[in-house]
């Protein structure tokens, strides 16, 4: 299934870019009347910030090295604008699954619809997001890496193209590690990769001329039925309690103060 | 009727202004402090795309519609109105005549450098003795063989200065017409011509990193063909640059109200006075209210006075009128926003600080508010002179 050396040219890079539409991180979210999920009518969705890096990413491995950028994403029609900016920042093609039976079933399954639709289209790089910022899985890189039987390296800040291979330098507890990996594979983006490009009038005018193919899971041979269902089902969705006001710590000298303030954290807060 | 605006004007939105929080707003107020035009921010709009939007493709621009131009510099004023006065008379004022006016080999010859944004181009007008009375301009050019003679002066000219300045559109006095009024053409000088002299002016009060200029023309000669269209016709390009205009303008007003309300919205929430953050308070809430309210009648004024444009219907009256209320409308925004800041509403350090300055441009140039009135009264048929 997966394309051979003989389907790509020689030193020219063919980079997939996993990419979810996901609330603007400055909406005013707010819990729908049924409890278990939030309000989207007056939403503004914008690209994951962390998919942003990824797009990013792959255009410059592109300007370097040739080759093309396909971006790929699950979604509904709305998706569409998100898919068209990444294309007005200059990747090459679009392409949206945008079919019922692939939507609210959880992580893994839209990570098996993304690994069946990446299989069709000829890569040596797949680069995702760490995590999207609606849900925080973290799962849907990594889990499309397994479904594609590739390496997959997580939370990368800084990427060195080989030949046929890659080498990562990704952010571990206190420090950076660097690893090497064969083509092809997948990477995840962290905070720091690089600073993603504006989408600038020209590269507005050019995305209209652009492909972008609408699939469904019959495309790829899938059927709702081979999707499992959520693996986590929500019960209730809260926003977080609000926070209560300060509290100023009296006292004559600062001796005192931090008398009092020790009493306080041991006493009422229990957290010393 | 469809009130939405297409995914492209959407994206366009976002990214200029993401592009205008990032690269403009952290700078905007050294620039203003020092009187400073920058070169730095000015090549980041230029990669952008932003000169040249609704220029087509053939001649560099964007082949963008006018609700595109609209909608970007309506986001630059959101954050700051320098910026947003050099991509508005850079585009309305410098590209568009030689745009719409230009001979083929004029527009080969400026067009490309302009829309790249390597260059910037001025649009020569007011005098100091002829403001609202443009037709008054005592700014003359004769012909003397193949060569204009030019003589006079411009002043308060956006962009005719800085060191990418390629020239200037002036509008001078060619003759009189048969009836006995002046005949005005609109004749092309480049920047480094002999006689030409264009001067930075200082001490603003608003604008301040926007460059403004006074042009000399000292038997100032240029080539005959340097002529804008015909001759005579200068005075009908000026006015109907000048309806293009204001719609840039309104979409000053419009942004610049915005960057007001989204401040001053984000103040109130944080700022505590007797124990509560001041937005709950209704003397605050209810200015905030009346402030998006203003707003969103100035952008459906302003938007459809782009559709009217774009659809090649007449709009002049509308431009007044989105000129008009855009500007009076951010008046009263920048107005509220330094009252809701309060003492530190008074101080640099906030931005409402700035934009109550720059304000009060939007009520004077391109045709005052006054001159807005004149235009509309007429329009609707009042006997007004």
């Amino acid at each position: 299934m997966l394309p051979g050396p003989g389907a790509r040219k020689e030193k020219n890079v063919d980079i997939v870019v996993l990419l979810k539409q996901v609330p603007a991180t400055e909406s005013l979210i707010q819990v729908a009347d049924d409890g278990v999920s939030i309000k989207t009518e007056e939403l503004k969705w914008v690209i994951n910030p962390y998919d942003e890096f990824a797009v990013e990413e792959a255009l410059r491995i592109r300007e370097a090295q040739g080759g093309s950028v396909t971006v790929l994403s699950v979604g509904t029609d709305k998706a569409v604008e998100a898919i068209r900016t990444a294309l007005a920042m200059g990747a090459d093609t679009g392409v949206l699954v945008n079919d019922p039976a692939a939507l609210g079933k959880g992580a893994l399954a839209t990570a098996r619809v993304l690994a069946a639709a990446v299989k069709q289209i000829p890569f040596d790089l797949v680069i995702a997001g760490q995590r999207a910022v609606d849900a925080d899985q973290f799962q849907v890189g990594p889990a499309v890496a397994e479904y594609l039987r590739i390496p997959n390296v997580s939370m990368v800040i800084k990427t060195e193209l080989l030949d046929g291979s890659i080498r990562c330098h990704r952010t571990i507890e206190g420090g950076t590690v660097v690893v090497e990996s064969p083509l092809p594979m997948l990477f995840t983006t962290q905070r720091g990769l690089n600073e993603p490009r504006y989408a600038s009038l020209p590269g507005i005018m050019k995305a209209k001329k652009k492909p972008l193919e609408t699939k469904t899971l019959a495309d790829f041979g899938l059927d709702a039925g081979a999707l499992e269902g959520p693996t986590a089902r929500i019960r209730a969705l809260s926003p977080p309690a609000e926070r209560g006001g300060g509290r100023i710590i009296e006292g004559e000298s600062a001796a005192e103060k931090a008398a009092a303030l020790v009493k306080a954290l041991h006493e009422e807060a229990k957290v010393i | 009727m469809d009130f939405e605006l297409s995914m492209d004007h959407e994206i366009l939105r976002d990214s200029v202004r993401s592009f205008a929080e990032k690269e403009i707003k952290p700078v905007a107020q050294t620039l203003d402090k020092e009187e400073t035009f920058s070169y730095d921010t000015m090549a980041k709009m230029a990669e952008l795309g932003l000169f040249g939007i609704f220029v087509s493709e053939e001649y560099g621009g964007q082949g963008m519609d006018y609700l595109s131009y609209i909608i970007a510099t309506e986001e630059i004023a959101r954050v700051d109105g320098s910026h947003a006065a050099t991509i508005a008379a850079g585009n309305s004022l410098g590209i568009g005549p030689l745009y719409y006016y230009g001979s083929e080999e004029q527009k080969k010859k400026y067009l490309p450098k302009l829309c790249s944004g390597e260059a910037l181009w001025a649009f020569g007008l007011t005098e100091p003795n002829a403001g609202s009375d443009a037709a008054n301009s005592k700014t003359t050019a004769v012909l003397d063989g193949n060569e204009w003679v030019i003589n006079g002066s411009k002043i308060f000219i956006t962009n005719g200065s800085t060191d990418i300045s390629a020239g200037s559109t002036v509008m001078c006095r060619t003759g009189s017409r048969e009836d006995g009024r002046p005949e005005l053409s609109c004749i092309l000088v480049e920047n480094g011509t002999p006689g030409y002299t264009a001067k930075v002016m200082h001490d603003k009060m608003m604008w301040r990193s926007s460059n403004t200029s006074e042009l000399y023309f000292e038997d100032c000669r240029v080539p005959k063909e340097n002529l804008l269209g015909k001759r005579g016709h200068g005075f009908y390009q000026m006015m109907e640059t000048l309806d293009g205009g204001r719609l840039s303008i309104g979409a000053m007003g419009l942004g610049g109200a915005q960057g007001c309300l989204d401040m001053t919205v984000r103040y109130a929430n944080e700022r505590e006075q007797f124990g509560r953050p001041i937005a709950t308070f209704q003397a605050n809430a209810f200015k905030l209210a009346d402030m998006a309210t203003e707003i969103d009648a100035a952008r459906l004024m302003l938007y459809r006075a782009c559709w009217l444009r774009d659809n090649e219907k007449p709009f002049s009256k509308e431009a007044a009128m989105a000129k008009l209320y855009c500007s009076e409308v951010m008046y009263r925004c920048a107005n509220h926003a330094v009252q809701i800041h309060g003492g530190y509403g008074l101080m640099k350090e906030y931005d409402v600080e700035r934009f109550y300055r720059d304000q009060k441009l939007l009520d004077i140039g391109e045709g005052t508010s006054e001159v807005q009135r004149i235009v509309i009264a007429r329009h609707i048929g009042a006997k007004c002179l």
